[in-house]
């Protein structure tokens, strides 16, 4: 059917989606890359120039700087680990024979519907608030003192709050998964005396592979600009300890008002996020058979 | 994996099973019971489960003190526009792409998932600025175009995979028979795809609604959806959590309900056809 004027038509079809990507992508990134080169700040807006690599240096010489990368990474890293893991087991659990599996998926898939900006709070203030949280109050009735979450443990708090957030939607991609798994092969190696640790290691991992691959893939493009999350509970705090990339350039525009910093800062986290997206694609765009 | 179980085995697993799926849930129904308590009864300790006292006024003072209404139309308008307008951009580039494939169909489609990758934050300030010098600045029209174009790349994979379960000869049959390719589309494709076409529209509406980085930052007031309606809600001032939850409440509740009808639909659509 690829006759040349069909060929010619598909092109033509798939054009706008390409050119308006390509404009949506490309404007904003040759802007940003300009301002990284400049002198611009909004607090000082007569002194303009051309200053090389000083917002670049600024960037990497900055205390700040390598907290941000490893927070940013840690996120990113700790999401995916606590979503796949209990995702796996609660999709195991759910997928088990029992009663009010339909109304019990839709209790599972609710936190996905919350907007980040509300599941922020809602942690925020009815859960980890060190004096009328809900989780105070259980410290309490246990006899200890409430824990200062976001202020004792502020990353791994975000960590907390953003998996919560992601769980349900791997954990349903694993539940669907597991559904279209024969039983027949489950029931025959069970027979043959296989473990129910080997089954799960040889027959229902390589069947989860091409879920979890595309569980990591949709969930790292979405954790790598994470904002609103923190901007809500931490502020990037206290001191630094909950700053990651993302926020630390929205630091430098909107609170230091210094627009060739953050345009610095914006590149080197493209550059950080095409690195990821490289290792992503080369190692697990295989499994997508797109 | 249906097996014979003892009926004390199931009863275990839907124990253990239904305690976990509570525990997930749990943070939205205290959030919902919160709304409905008075503020003295939302931060009593012990906290309150069932003693507490019942009232409407919170949901009273947070209609009264914000205009809500004119939020949630925001909110309809960009998620609803940005999707249609997304649809119809991404649908012929996904038929091209499914039914005459070239050697870079599989780059282009990885090319366009790469720019979601772009941190929004990178690139806040050129978009402010482009957004204010174009008029598209706390417009529902700016915001239509920009949320379109974020999830553009996801349109496009999600109808993609629909597009390639679909077999290739009905659509040369219809050729033969002499369809053109607008009728092809319309009339041979389109109802087939019927099914992906409404998971990738449902996936896309709760993204573009859940959507709380642009939202906030290229509004407002004018174009400013429910993402803004609960930052402005977010500065604590005396005696605020029910009227916080009751304002949370609201945000949340028309995209829980439509993602509760649609569950199933949009577990399918959201695994983009990688996982049968």
């Amino acid at each position: 059917m690829s006759t040349t004027s069909t060929r010619a038509a598909a092109r033509l079809m798939v054009a706008p989606s390409v050119i308006l990507l390509f404009i949506w992508m490309l404007v904003p990134l040759v802007m940003t890359v300009y301002f990284s080169f400049r002198l611009y700040r909004l607090l000082s807006p007569d002194r303009t120039g051309w200053v090389g690599f000083n917002n670049y240096a600024w960037f990497f010489h900055s205390p700040d700087f390598w907290t941000a990368v490893i927070n940013t990474l840690l996120l990113v890293g700790g999401v995916l680990i606590i979503t796949v893991v209990l995702g796996i087991l609660i999709a195991l659990l759910i997928d088990q024979p029992i009663w009010g599996q339909g109304p019990l998926r839709i209790l599972v898939i609710s936190p996905f519907f919350v907007m980040p900006p509300v599941a922020a709070s809602i942690w925020e203030n009815l859960f980890m608030h060190p004096q009328n949280g809900l989780l105070a109050a259980i410290s309490q009735g246990l006899g200890y003192r409430p824990i200062l979450y976001l202020e004792a443990y502020p990353m791994a708090s975000v960590i907390f709050i953003t998996a919560w957030e992601w769980l349900p939607f791997a954990t349903l991609i694993l539940l669907t998964a597991l559904q279209s798994m024969s039983s027949e092969q489950l029931e025959a190696a069970e027979m043959d005396g296989a473990s129910a640790l080997s089954r799960f290691r040889y027959l229902l991992l390589p069947h989860l592979s091409r879920a979890i691959t595309v569980v990591i893939l949709i969930q790292t493009i979405f954790l790598l600009g994470i904002f609103g999350e923190i901007f809500t509970t931490t502020q990037g705090g206290p001191g630094n300890a909950s700053t990651t990339l993302p926020y630390m350039i929205y630091k430098q525009a909107l609170i230091a008002k210094d627009i060739g910093r953050a345009a610095a800062g914006g590149m080197i986290a493209v550059i950080l996020a095409n690195i990821v997206a490289v290792f992503l694609m080369r190692g697990i765009g295989k499994h997508l058979d797109a | 994996m249906a097996r014979a179980v003892t009926t004390k085995r199931k009863i275990i697993y839907t124990a253990a099973a239904w305690a976990v799926g509570l525990i997930i849930f749990f943070p939205v129904l205290w959030t919902i019971l919160t709304s409905f308590k008075t503020e003295a009864s939302a931060v009593a300790t012990p906290p309150e489960f069932l003693s507490a006292d019942w009232t409407l006024q919170n949901y009273a003072d947070v209609w009264a003190r914000s205009d809500y209404p004119r939020f949630f139309w925001n909110s309809v308008v960009i998620a609803f526009g940005s999707t249609l307008l997304g649809l119809v951009i991404a649908i012929p580039a996904a038929w091209s792409m499914a039914f005459v494939p070239g050697k870079r169909t599989k780059d282009l489609l990885m090319w366009m998932l790469s720019t979601k990758m772009m941190p929004a934050v990178g690139v806040l300030i050129p978009m402010y600025l482009l957004f204010q010098r174009t008029g598209l600045f706390d417009t529902r029209i700016g915001l239509i175009l920009a949320l379109m174009l974020m999830n553009l790349p996801i349109i496009v994979w999600m109808l993609y995979t629909y597009f390639k379960e679909i077999p290739g000869e009905i659509l040369e049959a219809a050729r033969m028979d002499g369809a053109s390719l607008r009728n092809e589309i319309i009339h041979v494709l389109t109802p087939m795809a019927l099914p992906g076409i409404a998971s990738t529209m449902l996936l896309n509406i709760i993204l573009a609604w859940n959507e709380s980085f642009w939202t906030i930052t290229l509004t407002t007031t004018d174009a400013a959806p429910l993402s803004a309606f609960i930052a402005s809600f977010s500065a604590p001032q005396g005696l605020f959590y029910a009227k916080l939850s009751a304002a949370s409440t609201m945000a949340i509740a028309p995209i829980l309900i439509l993602g509760w009808f649609s569950q199933k639909q949009l577990v399918r659509g959201l695994t983009f056809g990688a996982v049968k």
